[in-house]
């Protein structure tokens, strides 16, 4: 204690003596009841936050556009693979139904992603630098580079539409171009997962290190279902094995999320995500019978069937993690209590 | 820009490439003198003209306005606890008293609030409907179980302005950047609303302004800083409360009234958001709490999210190159 | 304080970083409370009981300073032998009057001094008045002049020297005795009894008060509203003062007693008053029976002793700044243009004269009865019986449009179409909109210079008052009517500047502080004269334009002078920033004690110093002794410090002056969930009610049957974030935005009794009316333990009403209109109500509700208004 806190102040003849600043004024030192006893009596254990309010800021993106994006961005990658494997083993109706696919999945990512920014258009501000820190710069730039390239397939598709010297031009760019859009293609699929996971979401962040695979086979199975139901059963082998592989794959590290996030994982088993998590697992299940029936017998029927079975079960996949997130965000327990037990234990994340 | 991933230094500003910053500026908010008169939530408003966001009685306590948000860069909380304060005597234990009633408004509270956050608190007055709660909807008659403790905390939240800022690290435009003085600031003639930094930030802080579509947060008065003034809230506080200054004096000033509070029995008293090597870095606006952190709705460790930013980068390489290679071993596998 | 003086509370934090040890006593756990070491729970009302408690602590256990007590104060003084005390008569004093309902005071005086009693000679006046008239007129007149008798200042005496005092304290009839005697019953057992506060508290909270008054050591009390907004309003705070006393904590650093004011310059409206019974500087309003003449009302009004002896100089100094010119020792320096008084037209004797139809206009300016004054329901009654009203505000507040949508039509009472009121809205300029001074609570004042032009219409005070008076004048010019002369004669010529001719408010600083008769601006009231050599418009302000600079707007930082800032702003009188400071050297002149150096006596230089201007004469020293005979400050010795005083002591004992009782009693407010446990006399036997049923009925008290019916306790009260009546914050985003509704606050008890949710709604009623407000239960209200019984309190905030961005109920409509005898004040810190569960009817169901508990209560016209309700009394008549 100061000596005004001790003797107090005084005012002698030669002026002030044991003054201090009011910034130092000791709140409740002298009601005279036994110290202690104060906050920090409170077991650890128990929770508490401020009036039950959240303690981070759910996304303000909207579902129908970012989570639309996270699958439509996992097709256009997909498909962007398959179209240039389709094209070099020389299957002709399966690239041009994954390059329109990959195309037609890219021109929709753009909109939506321009759709959701608070100011549309200043969409080119993203263009401003580029950012390693910051998925989404990383993405946009990704874009930027992937679109004109699965946009020149669909051109050399559609030479026929084209006056001849811009058939030409379409026809010679067209492998190149398919080739350096697989080249962007799988980070395309798996950025995404990155993207969402680069944010203090607790269920996003938590399983961080999942995401990427997930996405990324979740985009198989989807890119390879939609190639494989729309091109020729003759052709579509590669898709349905794709597809099939992508889907295995995704169930897989969808329980390994679940394991790495524990309590966390709450929000992926409850509510409406958990009620999109448990569908598309359903439909993962159908899709791999299907597919895998087609792959004995080849059937165009069981093609389509499989092939959007997958379809649904990715866009539902991203969807559910989507919410769940959104969910785990809302509701401070999953903020607070592993940053609690962390503090509690050694600094590191379980 | 700045890359701060890992690799971030202690000192900010230069690390943004000032070559001959000014001292890193910053607050000290000392919630054991906050009386919760809220000039310094007026004072912002009234400097940076900041819409009213809407008029709601919450119902916490004397708080009705809730959380930090785009339209709320100072925030007054008001928590009233069956817990003593230091050596304070408030003879609540010697009155005719009933069961406390904190813990039951409490949920009164979050069973109204619904999904409402942070700026988006504002709704009608009234709209906040009473709910009924789990656990009866009164505490019980006066009894021989009386309430024997009550303190009434206060304290002013503020944007931390981190170290290593993860609004900062993911905004895609550069519209937030690093400031001269070592604080975060938004460029509202370069966002475009992507909202990727209202999820990234671990405390809550900047949210976007719906009618706006841009994202606002405390600018710690960088206009003012600019021409060696105060921020406004600081300025405002009558009992100095909010302290701004160089962030390395205020670091020590803090550890020597948390030492002062201990000797005067507040044993409760502890800092957050003072250490360095937190998981932001270092906070450039601290505080000194009563409670628990979680109590002020803070988070209780928080940690930038691109700490972690390196591993992901690396997952998402491998993925890349696995969902590749399988597409290639499906065209391998499949025969014509 | 940190609650309605934020800023204020800066000081206290101070206070609290030097060692003090703050203390709360309130209903409420407040934002103060929450900050300080003690909170101490009381049932509101009954603070004198508790202030009491603390001086029979003083005196039970010998704590008093016995020396500054013997030196300073009246204590020694003996009073004369007729005088009985309520110990003696169960609660009144002697000299009560069933006939006036009020004490005639011969009784309490001084042995040996003969009181010139102007209040006598008043009192004769006008009770040959009341005889002719009709005993309710008598009854209003007489209950209400007493008041005002003094102006604001302690009764003159005469042949000082022949006064009776007994300094061993040991005479039955010394103060001193009479203290001890009249407080020997406030025991800490009665204080808890009484105030619920359990006996360790009051004894933990007496401890740290004695200890902490010494000759090292000195306590402050600060209060508001809280404590004056009573039927004893004048007692509480007289209560404190006797304390201080006692203690020694009048005069010195770190002492006193702080009267924390309403609102900004609240200090400067009652220094040149806005007070219908005083002039500029605490001069009364002259009297038609008793002041014919100049002569007359000073040989009234002044005392022989003491620095009131200067009256007549002050006075005239006035006149002349009124009438300049015109105003000549031949006419009586136009004595007879002032007004005169002729009873009690307070506020709330305004209403009723409206009521009455007496009162045909009003004039409002920045104030909001219609939410804001006790029995806003009668005020808006009062205000439609009106035939015309000025409001001058910032915006259309409650009272500028309570004719069109105000409750009462709502619930269909008034029919605009009926309502013959002309009312009038004028914009007002804010006081960042125009040049002028606040004076504020520490009696220091700030000049504040114009930063942006008025919006639109919007002006100030300044210029609507001047221009009105420049427009009459000019439609009276060439008037050679008599009843004219006092308009046309006024010295109202002040420049004016800019687009809108605003006048110069400096000039009228001027003017206040006042010039000699060379025209150089006085610099000191010493220099007052009363041959007319003098113009000052108010005496105690001489000296904030010395030297021509405005010394009110100095802001010399604290740091560049010393810690007294004697060059910040400048505070009345001669710039003094502690009152009475002569009491904080010992008789001798020195200091009390080392740590507590204020002002002493230099004997080398033969002057008194110190850290601030010293408030006595500068050369008098303290071995001076008056001749007998000697007149005016020059008969007050070197150790009378109080100089005001015609005794220069400190009065621990008013013989004269006050209404309801020379020493205060702990009376139940007018309306109490319990009898008065110290005498069979209730309540204020002198206290002010309106007699109106209609309008203004109250509520059964204490026993009396029907009490039940109104079982709690309600209180009101500011929030930080509002301004009393909300003209200037439930206009404003920013601040309606953080108390966006009325709400109740009650505690876990209360609403588990009564059935109340958390932000729920609650209707509360009383006798008058009934409010609706959402709640909130809060531990910050606790239940109290009072005689047998558990009582619990509502508190409510008065801010709301219906205009503006933020809109509620008004907790004043459920208030009252019983008043303080002595300045006439509300009491709406303490009175009963119901409170029940859910929104309060709307239209006329709202009235039957409010009906069917007066039903339910038995209310009359008499309820609530016997003055004795002792069978013992004084002088039978």
């Amino acid at each position: 204690m100061s000596a005004a806190q001790e003797t107090g102040g005084e005012v002698r003849r030669d002026g002030l003596h044991h003054v201090a600043p009011g910034r130092e004024a000791l709140i409740g030192s002298r009601g005279g009841r036994r110290p202690g006893r104060g906050g920090e009596l409170v077991p650890p254990a128990e929770f508490r936050s401020y009036y039950g309010r959240a303690v981070i800021k759910p996304p303000v993106w909207k579902a129908h556009n970012i989570a639309g994006y996270l699958f439509l961005g996992g097709v256009a990658g997909g498909a962007a693979l398959l179209a240039a494997g389709a094209d070099l083993t020389g299957r002709p109706d399966m690239r041009r139904s994954a390059r329109l696919i990959a195309a037609g999945a890219t021109g929709l990512s753009l909109a939506v992603l321009i759709r959701d920014l608070g100011r549309p258009e200043r969409f080119l501000h993203m263009l401003r630098v580029v950012k390693p820190t910051s998925p989404m710069s990383i993405g946009t730039w990704l874009l930027v580079g992937f679109s004109p390239l699965v946009a020149a397939g669909v051109l050399d598709e559609a030479s026929g539409l084209l006056p001849r010297r811009g058939a030409e031009l379409a026809a010679l760019l067209g492998r190149p171009a398919g080739l350096a859009a697989s080249a962007l293609a799988p980070a395309v699929t798996t950025y995404t997962g990155a993207l969402i996971a680069n944010t203090a979401v607790p269920a996003w962040h938590g399983a961080h290190r999942e995401l990427p695979y997930l996405f990324g086979a979740s985009a198989l199975a989807a890119a390879g279902g939609l190639v494989a139901a729309a091109a020729p059963a003759r052709e579509a082998a590669p898709a349905r094995v794709a597809g099939i592989a992508g889907a295995v794959a995704a169930q897989l590290l969808d329980r390994a999320v679940h394991r790495r996030l524990g309590q966390l994982a709450e929000p992926l088993s409850t509510g409406p995500s958990g009620r999109l998590l448990r569908t598309s697992r359903w439909c993962a299940r159908a899709g791999l019978v299907l597919l895998a029936a087609s792959v004995v017998r080849r059937s165009r029927a069981l093609d389509i069937a499989g092939g959007l079975a997958l379809a649904a079960e990715s866009a539902l996949t991203k969807f559910g993690y989507f919410h769940a997130g959104t969910a785990s965000a809302a509701d401070p327990r999953y903020t607070v209590l592993p940053q609690r037990e962390r503090s509690a234990g050694p600094r590191q994340l379980p | 820009m700045t890359n701060d991933l890992l690799e971030g230094t202690k000192d900010p500003a230069p690390d943004s490439g000032y070559p001959q910053p000014p001292p890193r500026m910053g607050f000290f908010t000392d919630t054991s003198v906050c009386i919760g008169c809220k000039a310094c939530e007026v004072a912002c408003k009234e400097w940076n003209l900041i819409p009213d966001d809407g008029l709601s009685l919450l119902g916490m306590s004397y708080d009705n306005t809730g959380m930090l948000g785009a339209d709320t860069w100072r925030h007054v909380a008001f928590i009233e606890q069956d817990r003593p304060l230091g050596r304070q005597q408030n003879a609540i234990a010697a009155m005719p008293t009933g069961p406390s009633a904190s813990a039951h408004n409490a949920l009164v509270v979050a069973a109204g609030l619904g999904e409402q956050h942070g700026a988006r608190l504002g709704t009608e007055t009234g709209a906040l409907r009473m709910t009924a709660v789990p656990d009866g909807r009164h505490p019980a008659r006066v009894g021989a179980a009386g309430r024997t403790e009550l303190r009434w905390l206060m304290a002013s939240d503020v944007c931390k302005h981190c170290t290593h800022a993860a609004c900062l690290d993911v905004c895609p435009t550069g519209s937030l950047f690093r400031t001269e003085f070592g604080t975060v600031v938004v460029q509202e003639d370069i966002c475009n609303g992507c909202g990727y930094c209202v999820p990234a930030c671990p405390y809550g802080v900047i949210d976007q302004r719906k009618d706006d579509g841009r994202v606002w947060k405390c600018t710690l008065c960088y206009d003012r800083l600019g021409v060696g003034q105060e921020p406004a809230c600081a300025k405002a506080c009558p009992t100095d409360s909010i302290q701004f200054g160089p962030l390395d004096e205020l670091r020590e000033r803090a550890a020597r009234r948390v030492e002062q509070l201990h000797d005067a029995g507040v044993v409760e008293a502890r800092l957050y958001g003072a250490d360095p090597d937190d998981g932001v870095g270092g906070a450039g606006a601290f505080f000194l709490l009563l409670d628990d952190p979680e109590v002020y709705g803070f988070p209780p460790d928080p940690v930038v999210t691109t700490r972690d930013l390196p591993t992901m980068w690396r997952h998402t390489v491998v993925a890349a190159v696995a969902v590749g290679a399988t597409v290639l071993a499906a065209f391998a596998g499949a025969r014509r | 304080m940190a609650e309605c003086h934020p800023v204020g509370f800066q000081w206290v934090m101070e206070a609290k970083a030097r060692g003090a040890t703050l203390i709360h006593v309130d209903p409420r756990l407040t934002r103060t409370g929450a900050l300080a070491d003690l909170h101490v729970p009381i049932r509101a009302g009954t603070d004198i009981a508790l202030l009491g408690g603390l001086i029979n602590y003083v005196l039970s256990n010998g704590l008093e300073f016995r020396e500054y007590v013997v030196a300073y104060t009246n204590a020694a003084t003996i009073i004369n032998e007729e005088f009985q005390d309520t110990e003696d008569l169960d609660g009144l004093f002697s000299g009560w009057r069933d006939d006036t309902a009020s004490y005639s005071t011969d009784s309490w005086q001084y042995e040996g001094v003969r009181v010139a009693s102007a209040a006598g000679k008043r009192e004769q006046g006008a009770k040959e008045k009341a005889r002719e008239a009709s005993d309710l007129r008598a009854y209003q007149r007489h209950a209400t002049e007493r008041g005002h008798e003094h102006g604001s200042h302690g009764a003159p005496l005469t042949d000082l020297h022949k006064l009776r005092r007994d300094e061993t304290l040991e005479h039955p009839r010394c103060v001193f005795q009479l203290l001890k005697r009249h407080y020997r019953r406030y025991t800490p057992e009665m204080v808890a009894q009484i105030c619920g506060i359990p006996e360790e508290l009051f004894r933990q909270l007496a401890r740290a008060v004695t200890e902490n008054s010494t000759r090292d050591r000195t306590t402050a009390w600060a209060y508001a509203v809280g404590w004056t907004q009573h039927t004893v309003g004048v007692q509480y705070i007289r209560a404190a003062s006797v304390l201080q006393l006692l203690l020694g904590n009048i005069g010195r650093p770190g002492g006193g007693i702080l009267a924390l004011r309403g609102h900004a310059s609240i200090q400067g409206s009652t220094d040149i008053p806005t007070l219908y019974n005083l002039l500029p500087g605490y001069l009364p309003m002259p009297h038609p029976d008793a002041h014919s003449s100049l002569d007359e009302y000073v040989a009234d009004d002044s005392s022989d002793t003491g620095y009131w002896g200067n009256l007549r100089a002050y006075a005239v100094s006035l006149l002349k700044a009124y009438w300049g010119d015109a105003a000549t020792a031949d006419n009586d320096f136009c004595f007879d243009y002032l007004p005169r008084i002729t009873g009690d037209h307070s506020t709330y004797q305004t209403v009723q004269a409206q009521l009455d139809g007496t009162c045909k206009g009003y004039f409002l300016n920045g104030q909001n009865p219609a939410v804001g004054s006790a029995n806003a329901r009668a005020q808006r009654f009062g205000m439609a019986n009106l035939d015309w009203l000025v409001v001058r505000d910032f915006s259309l507040i409650e009272s500028a449009t309570w004719w069109k949508d105000g409750p009462e039509i709502e619930s269909g009472e008034l029919r605009t179409e009926d309502i013959g009121t002309e009312v009038f809205f004028l914009p007002a300029a804010t006081h960042t909109e125009k040049d002028g001074s606040f004076t504020n609570t520490q009696r220091m004042l700030q000049w504040h210079h114009k930063a942006v032009e008025p919006p639109g219409d919007a002006r100030s005070d300044l210029w609507f008052w001047y221009h009105l008076g420049r427009r009459i004048r000019e439609k009276l010019a060439g008037s050679t009517a008599e009843r004219d002369r006092p308009i046309l004669d006024l010295n109202w010529h002040y420049s004016t500047s800019g687009p809108h001719a605003e006048p110069s408010a400096e000039e009228v600083l001027q003017e206040i502080n006042g010039w000699k008769a060379d025209g150089s601006c006085l610099s000191t009231y010493e220099e007052l004269a009363d041959d007319g050599s003098t113009v000052c418009g108010c005496w105690i302000y001489c000296g904030v334009y010395a030297d021509g600079v405005n010394q009110a707007a100095r802001r010399k930082p604290h740091t560049e002078q010393n810690w007294v800032a004697p060059e910040w702003g400048w505070a009345w009188p001669a710039n003094r920033r502690l009152l009475y400071n002569r009491a904080s050297a010992d008789p001798e002149g020195r200091p009390w004690s080392e740590r507590k150096a204020y002002v002493w006596w230099d004997a080398e230089k033969k002057k008194w110093t110190g850290h601030d201007v010293p408030d006595f004469q500068p050369t008098k020293p303290p071995d001076h002794r008056p001749p007998e005979g000697a007149k005016r400050q020059d008969a007050l010795s070197g150790i009378d410090p109080f100089i005001m005083q015609a005794d220069g002591k400190g009065w621990l004992y008013v013989p004269a002056g006050l209404s309801d009782g020379p020493l205060p009693t702990h009376y139940e407010p007018q309306e109490s969930p319990v009898p008065n446990l110290l005498y069979g006399q209730r309540r204020n036997p002198a206290r002010q009610t309106s007699r109106r049923r209609d309008v203004d009925p109250y509520q059964p008290s204490g026993d009396e049957p029907g009490s039940e019916v109104f079982p709690y306790v309600m209180t009101t009260y500011r929030l930080t974030e509002h301004h009393t009546a909300g003209g200037m914050s439930r206009w404003l985003p920013y601040l309606s935005e953080l108390q966006p509704e009325m709400f109740c606050e009650v505690s876990p008890e209360l609403a588990a009794e009564v059935g109340l949710d958390h932000l729920g709604w609650a209707t509360i009623v009383t006798a008058r009316s009934a409010i609706e407000a959402r709640v909130l239960v809060t531990d910050r209200m606790v239940p109290v333990r009072v005689h047998d019984r558990i009582v619990h309190q509502v508190g409510l905030p008065y801010h709301w009403g219906h205009n503006g961005i933020t809109t509620g109920d008004s907790a004043n409509d459920l208030t009252h209109m019983a008043l303080d005898p002595d300045v006439h004040i509300q009491e709406v810190k303490a009175l009963t109500c119901d409170i029940r569960p859910g929104r309060r009817p709307r239209g006329p169901e709202r009235r039957r509700l409010v009906e069917e508990y007066q039903r339910r209560a038995g209310i009359t016209a008499a309820t609530g208004t016997t003055h004795r309700t002792t069978e013992r009394h004084g002088e039978s008549v």
